[in-house]
């Protein structure tokens, strides 16, 4: 064996106690917040399996502490025995679940397109109406986001009062689509005034127009903000619940309004309130685990110029 | 771009007279068609008339008529820079329609006597409201809660940037971290004020005063000497925390601090990701070149990092702070404002004002003055934090 030319200086190879110490420390705290985060959803999660006496206990973990029985489920219609039978809390659940579901998504998609397309015109052409200009219509729009929701909420209760729009989920969708609008546009305009724009020239000289240049060569660029800006929108309007309250009484009821009336019903009941809790958390706990990337992807945009 | 070798034809903006006046003609007889409804049902509403409208929605829809006309007549009166006009046409209508008729018609609402239970109707009634809102303790209060709530975010932005600094460093299980830490801002605020607000911070069994308790409790005597020397310890600094009776929506401010807590805890992701993402695009060249010339690490981030990351934070900051003027749903499902109005926001406020008393009137003029408030007052933030983001030197 030849000998050894490169070595590690005796100060690299010395035990650092301040390193581990540090790492450590680190750790602890990573640690620490993931549980603060992670330990409500779990609390949720469990309560719903519990019965009254593990309730009052305090007891904390499944199969150790206590056995996991289906209480709360049966109360919602959901627990295995129950799923075949008539059960109207079900149906009412999967009402409420159906409504936040067709109001968030098709608010959504309204959203991202109009966004999209107001986004692409802002960052590729100049406009003039009237007196305003582009920067004069980017802050028209983003400045929306600034209007607090109870500014609107009575002039719009009066309005669809007038109009027979309350209590429908048209009517919701009209206002969650306003409500998310100019976060749309301000993660668009970031997605494509990075898109150069040699790419529409070259589809324009061969002939494309404008349009077709947008859908076939833009849009596909940009289709992951246009997800991250859909996923972000759906998180927050399927989490809307002010308006919801105010302009929904029974036909457009949203989940978010249902949980809210159940909770202040149930006294001590909390496995069927924990049911009804985490049924309505975990699409978005799915959701927020699957495609993490586009909503970090989304929120990031316009963080970093 | 798979299909790039369809051929499409550039519209040549030959656009002859007579589709233009058609053009025309499609916007002006729309135009004239939702203005000859609208009259008819104001006539019909005052009682003039006798047609027997149901509701408004015929002139909904006549305006939703003029819209469509008017983005076709863009294209057929300006060709391809009416095609242009139209990717911003729709969003712009939707948003004038949605937002400055309706703060018109909440003008016209705000200066009036309303009561939706009341058989009355809209009375107009000058500045009674305003004279109202001047005498009114509930509401200035709530205003003075607002600024607490906002100045609470300094908190929550110190705890974001450690959080996004840990997630930034070499470490195991990032995506793991990233992913729990995400989660609370998937939450829906009002799930979360049950999981939080009403089981785990109940009284008698929620776990949090449990575990207060457990603190606060004497130590069992048959633990070694010195464990139990550090747990009488413990449970004397408990029971002077007053841990030993747990109460978190008792008094006022301990309750304003955990609706605080609480929206931080859904809001803290939200931050940390933007001061992540800011983070990560700052050039490692920078470090190495601090390294090299012998900063410590502390220095390092005064010198570098923080600088660096001002702007993204001013975003960040301006960005929740918008948010958080928002703040309503978890103090509408926790303590409805209570322990009286000490928790309340102007939102949730007006929210009672309005689901209590049905007041239309008033509700709104309170908005409409917290509108003006913040306006302002973002304006002025605006402008402080454009002169803070340019360089020093």
């Amino acid at each position: 064996m030849s000998a050894q030319i490169f070595k590690d200086s005796d100060t690299d190879r010395k035990f650092r106690p301040v390193w581990y110490l540090s790492r450590g420390l680190i750790y602890g705290v990573l640690i620490l917040w993931a549980i603060v985060c992670l330990f409500p959803i779990f609390w949720t999660a469990t309560t719903a399996f519990k019965t009254a006496p593990d309730v009052m206990q305090g007891n904390i973990i499944p199969w150790i502490d206590f056995t996991p029985n289906w209480l709360g489920w049966r109360s919602l219609g959901l627990s295995p025995d129950t799923i075949g039978n008539e059960s109207t809390v079900r149906e009412e659940f999967l009402k409420r679940f159906w409504n936040s579901t067709v109001v968030s998504v098709t608010a959504s998609l309204f959203a991202v397109v109009l966004g999209s397309c107001a986004a692409y015109g802002l960052s590729r052409f100049s406009y003039k109406f009237g007196f305003m200009r582009n920067s004069d219509i980017s802050f028209f729009f983003l400045s929306q986001l600034i209007l607090p929701p109870v500014v609107l909420a009575l002039p719009f209760l009066v309005l669809y009062k007038s109009l027979d729009l309350l209590d429908t989920r048209i009517g919701l969708i009209f206002l969650y689509t306003l409500t998310v609008l100019p976060i749309v546009i301000w993660i668009m305009r970031d997605q494509f005034s990075s898109i150069p724009t040699e790419l529409e020239e070259a589809a324009l000289v061969d002939g494309l127009s404008i349009w077709g240049a947008f859908s076939t060569i833009v849009m596909p660029i940009a289709l992951p903000g246009m997800v991250a800006a859909f996923i972000l929108s759906l998180v927050l309007t399927w989490n809307e619940y002010f308006f919801a309250a105010l302009l929904t009484s029974s036909a457009a009821k949203t989940l978010p309004v249902m949980v809210a009336s159940q909770t202040g019903s149930q006294g001590i009941s909390w496995w069927s309130m924990a049911a009804l809790s985490f049924a309505a958390i975990v699409p978005l706990i799915i959701i927020g685990i699957i495609l993490e990337r586009y909503i970090i992807k989304g929120m990031a945009a316009g963080a970093v110029k | 771009m798979e299909d790039g070798d369809r051929l499409h034809v550039v519209t040549a903006d030959h656009i002859s007279d007579q589709r233009r006046r058609l053009g025309k003609t499609l916007v002006w007889g729309s135009a004239a068609l939702m203005a000859l409804i609208f009259v008819l049902q104001t006539l019909d509403g005052i009682g003039t008339l006798t047609i027997g409208f149901e509701n408004w929605r015929p002139s909904l829809y006549a305006y939703l008529f003029w819209s469509t006309c008017l983005c076709v007549s863009q294209v057929l009166i300006r060709g391809e820079h009416g095609k242009r006009t139209l990717f911003v046409l729709p969003a712009a209508l939707f948003v004038i329609s949605m937002v400055v008729f309706p703060l018109l018609f909440g003008l016209v609402i705000a200066f009036s006597d309303w009561n939706l239970s009341s058989p009355d109707g809209r009375q107009f009634n000058g500045i009674d409201n305003l004279r109202q809102m001047a005498g009114d303790p509930f509401y200035w209060n709530a205003m003075r809660n607002m600024v607490w709530y906002t100045a609470a975010i300094v908190v929550e932005y110190a705890i974001a940037f450690g959080l996004a600094l840990l997630l930034n460093g070499q470490i195991r299980a990032r995506k793991f971290f990233r992913v729990a830490f995400l989660l609370p801002l998937m939450l829906s605020p009002v799930a979360v004020s049950w999981m939080i607000g009403k089981s785990m911070l109940e009284i008698r069994f929620g776990p949090i005063s449990r575990f207060m308790r457990y603190i606060a409790s004497e130590p069992s005597a048959d633990l070694p000497a010195p464990l139990f020397w550090i747990g009488s310890y413990i449970s004397d600094i408990g029971q002077w925390l007053g841990w030993a009776s747990p109460s978190f929506f008792g008094s006022a401010g301990i309750a304003r601090a955990m609706i605080m807590m609480m929206d931080a805890w859904t809001f803290i992701p939200f931050m940390m990701i933007m001061i992540l993402a800011g983070l990560q695009a700052i050039p490692r060249e920078l470090f190495e070149a601090a390294e090299v010339d012998g900063a410590s690490k502390w220095r390092q981030f005064w010198e570098v990092t923080f600088p660096l990351m001002l702007p993204v934070s001013i975003t960040a900051i301006l960005i929740r702070i918008i948010f958080k003027l928002k703040l309503a749903d978890i103090i509408i499902n926790i303590t409805s404002g209570g322990p009286g109005g000490a928790t309340d926001s102007v939102t949730s406020f007006i929210f009672r004002e309005y689901r209590d008393r049905s007041n239309v009137g008033y509700g709104t003029l309170l908005a409409i003055v917290y509108l003006v408030v913040i306006v302002i007052a973002m304006t002025i933030l605006m402008k402080l934090a454009d002169r803070w983001m340019k360089p020093r030197y």
